[in-house]
């Protein structure tokens, strides 16, 4: 029996190919796959199938990612990744995802950080649409026993002991009983966005906690420094709202006004790309552009001139969302947007076969940390969560983990009732104040230095030991941020504005002995 | 402006209870789930008379009404709350559980029932290596489906437990029943007319009410012509 946790794109791909392979698994989530935060994903998935006539392929796909990433990633992890990814959309639509079509093929739209259309979509939609077609397939195997569901029931501890995985305790969050589940574990628990509570484009699901406990247990993490900030979000009531680069590339154009007349910065800056640059280089021209002192100090995204058929057709979800929220009409006004943290290209350090440093551990989707290097292209998070989670998975069945605790790693201890000491809000609030002012767009290290304090400070002051691992692994965060003494991709260090060859490799982060340590590893 | 928020509880009780709260709203797009969270995250929780109150249980994840988690009765409508907007309610407003489920606790309900009827009707693609029909706009109205619950709620048919199993299972199902092949879709068909067709009863409350805004009539009839008159999908 293999544990999956977490039912997102990762977690649900996880456990199909688990069933596939005949083997059994649990799927544990905070709440159904339905709520999972994989659905709110908008703009598509990129697959190098070139049904746009522009002679996409694989290669210019790998080739982008590594740009885009600005070259951490090992080679030939990232030409298996892009080469799946073209069977990967084309499983999809054997499920009946409803992609866009351009005739009977597959249409592309454009997406930042790569020339060719190369996303696949469904309106602004395409996470929902997609996680709707995985979820009836679990559901097939769920009805034949392969998958057993437990989708109200929350991760609230893992057992590790002399560098090999035990099990993890499992809180039914409707009863408040707990249980130990012991044995081979995928981690699929998503992104660190409750690390920054209401803040982030993400969901409240996605707390952190598994992250903060794994790590403060010894769990190896890498590129913790490495935040993305998506350039178009809006503030709403408790988060931001993510604007699709599908926006973007379907024509939207990024200004500001500069002396009274509107300032198309990244056209005139960036004349191939354009306003579809890779992401990090977007949010720091934003955040410049904001900050320029002879500019209305905003961003505007003009989606005025998008032909009527993009309107209509291919955003009208998004149109509808921010006329919804915002009481814009788009197609009229051009939104105000600002740059809001939107993904953690760090995470739990995986191998390629998803191996973490714990044997028989294993993670996949945005909790782990391979693929997207120092920055993440749009679209290529999704793919890495499906691919992921079944390259995870078909790791996991071949090595048959056998947790050396218990007789055959399925073992249940009897449910007990337990109350875990949650991260209090307003904690949760002050931390995440101090490592948004360190680890800003553009960092430096007194800011750096100044968070520092301030998190050792915090957590000397807590008992609380929910409150002291997500702040140890802010810690974390943090000292990446400081070791990487050079710019590259969404880190850019004003006191080191260079990017540097010695510094072409993946930092880590271990807690070990009471002590973070931060090494770097090349690729 | 504040407002008084009357909440239908359960907590440290056997019997449902209501409780009030006066909530200030911190900006105009506060929705019911921003005085939610804000309440719950206050130091000490005191209901309107002073009186001190234990943390809320509810349920939310998205927060931009997305993945069906916050349903609940708002002034007596099944709505989800990061969708109703504090500024619409004048002076005060009643929040509940949703009724066709099982409560959990205070707005927290069981919604078990909604997954294991879609596994009764074996809403999945049976053989994936069979040719879809993709693309279709029904496939992406049904795909969008949150399973929120906010149709069974308001449907005069639907009970928990029952062998009507409402919008929720009609609409999601409707994908298949329109992209499956002939020859595949015949046991999604039968599932259909047995747990649906047979029940519904066409008033279509369930339109008004979908949170996602989905045309379930448009489903409805589509499904209808396939699984039970045999005809062309849309
Ligand atoms: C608004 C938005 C738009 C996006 N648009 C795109 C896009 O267009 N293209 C693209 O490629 N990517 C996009 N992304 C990114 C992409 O959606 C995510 O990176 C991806 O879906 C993550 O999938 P996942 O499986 O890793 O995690 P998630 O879908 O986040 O799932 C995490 C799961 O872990 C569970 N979990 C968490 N903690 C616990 C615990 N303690 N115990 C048990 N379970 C737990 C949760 O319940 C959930 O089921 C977008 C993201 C956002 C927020
Ligand atoms: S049309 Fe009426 S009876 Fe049929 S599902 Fe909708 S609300 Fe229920
Ligand atoms: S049809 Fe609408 S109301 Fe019913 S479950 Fe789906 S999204 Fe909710
Ligand atoms: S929290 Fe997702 S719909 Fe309200």
């Amino acid at each position: 029996m293999i544990n999956v946790i977490g039912a997102g794109l990762s977690g649900i791909s996880a456990a199909i190919t688990i069933a596939k392979c005949g083997k059994k698994c649990n799927l544990f989530s905070v709440q159904p796959s339905e709520r999972a935060q994989s659905v709110l994903a908008e703009g598509g998935i990129n697959a190098a199938l070139d049904n746009m006539g522009e002679g996409d392929t694989v290669e210019e796909h790998f080739l982008d990612t590594m740009k885009g990433g600005v070259f951490l990633e090992d080679e030939q992890t990232i030409k298996d990744f892009t080469a799946a990814a073209p069977d990967i959309v084309m499983k999809l639509k054997a499920l009946g995802v409803p992609f866009h079509l351009n005739g009977d093929k597959i249409a592309q739209r454009n997406f930042g950080g790569q020339k060719k259309k190369r996303t696949a979509f469904s309106k602004s939609s395409t996470g929902k649409v997609i996680m709707t077609a995985l979820i009836d397939e679990a559901r097939k195997y769920e009805d034949k026993g392969f998958i057993a569901r437990f989708p109200h029931h929350e991760v609230i501890d893992l057992s590790i002991s002399g560098g090999a995985f035990c099990g993890v305790t499992v809180r039914d969050i409707y009863t408040g009983r707990t249980a130990e589940f012991f044995g081979a574990t995928i981690l699929c628990v998503g992104g660190m966005n409750g690390i920054f509570p209401e803040v982030t484009t993400g969901t409240t699901q996605n707390n952190g906690n598994v992250q903060s406990i794994a790590f403060s247990k010894g769990v190896e993490f890498s590129d913790l420094e490495f935040i993305q900030y998506h350039p178009t979000t809006i503030a709403v009531a408790d988060k931001r709202m993510l604007v699709s680069e599908a926006a973007r590339g379907e024509g939207g154009r990024l200004f500001t006004v500069k002396n009274g007349k509107p300032w198309y910065f990244m056209e005139e800056k960036y004349p191939v790309l354009k306003n579809l640059m890779p992401r990090d280089v977007v949010s720091r021209e934003c955040y410049l552009a904001i900050h320029d002192g002879q500019t209305d100090g905003k961003v505007y995204l003009d989606l005025t001139g998008l032909p009527e058929e993009v309107k209509r057709d291919k955003l009208s979800d998004l149109f509808e969302e921010i006329t919804a929220y915002k009481s814009i009409d788009p197609s009229v006004t051009p939104v105000p947007v600002e740059p809001g943290i939107h993904y953690f290209m760090g995470g739990i350090s995986v191998d390629k076969g998803h191996r973490t440093n714990v044997k028989g551990l294993y993670a996949a989707g945005e909790c782990a940390s391979i693929y997207h290097g120092a920055n993440r292209l749009g679209g290529n998070s999704m793919l890495g969560a499906i691919y992921g989670g079944t390259v995870a998975a078909k790791t996991a069945v071949d090595e048959n983990y056998e947790c050396a605790a218990t007789d055959n790693g399925s073992h249940e201890l009897p449910f007990g009732y337990a109350e875990r000491a949650d991260g209090s809000p307003s904690f949760n609030k002050k931390l995440r104040d101090i490592l948004f002012d360190g680890l800003g767009i553009i960092r430096d290290e007194k800011g750096l230095i100044s968070s520092l304090e301030k998190v050792e400070k915090l957590i000397s002051e807590t008992k609380n030991e929910t409150e002291m691992a997500r702040a140890t692994l802010g810690k974390a965060m943090i000292l990446s941020a400081i070791e990487r003494k050079e710019s590259r991709g969404a880190h850019y260090r004003a006191d080191f504005p260079e990017q540097s060859e010695e510094y072409k490799a993946k930092s880590t982060a271990v807690f070990s002995g009471g002590e973070i340590v931060i090494k770097f590893k090349k690729a | 402006m504040a407002i008084f928020i009357e909440i239908l509880r359960t907590k440290n009780s056997d019997k449902q209870y209501f409780e009030t709260f006066l909530y200030e709203p911190f900006g105009d797009g506060d929705t019911i789930a921003t005085a939610l969270k804000k309440l719950n995250e206050r130091e000490e929780l005191k209901d309107v008379d002073g009186k001190a109150a234990e943390k809320i249980e509810w349920e939310c994840s998205c927060l931009q009404k997305k993945c069906g988690s916050c349903a609940m009765v708002i002034n007596g409508r099944p709505r989800l709350a990061c969708d109703a907007k504090i500024s619409e309610f004048k002076g005060k407003v009643r929040v509940e559980p949703l009724k066709k489920f099982p409560v959990v606790c205070d707005l927290t309900v069981d919604r078990s029932i909604l997954f294991a009827n879609l596994k009764e009707m074996k809403s999945w693609v049976p053989d994936e290596k069979e040719a879809i029909i993709n693309g279709k706009e029904i496939q992406y109205e049904s795909s969008r489906c949150l399973q929120c619950g906010c149709c069974l709620e308001i449907c005069p048919n639907f009970y928990s437990g029952g062998k009507f199993f409402g919008m929720a299972a009609g609409a999601l199902t409707s994908r298949l029943i329109s992209e499956l092949p002939k020859g595949e879709r015949d046991e999604i068909a039968k599932a259909y007319k047995k747990h649906f067709y047979a029940g519904c009863g066409k008033s279509l409350a369930c339109k008004d009410v979908c949170p996602a805004g989905i045309d379930t009539e448009k489903l409805l009839v589509n499904s209808n012509a396939v699984a039970i008159w045999k005809r062309k999908s849309k």
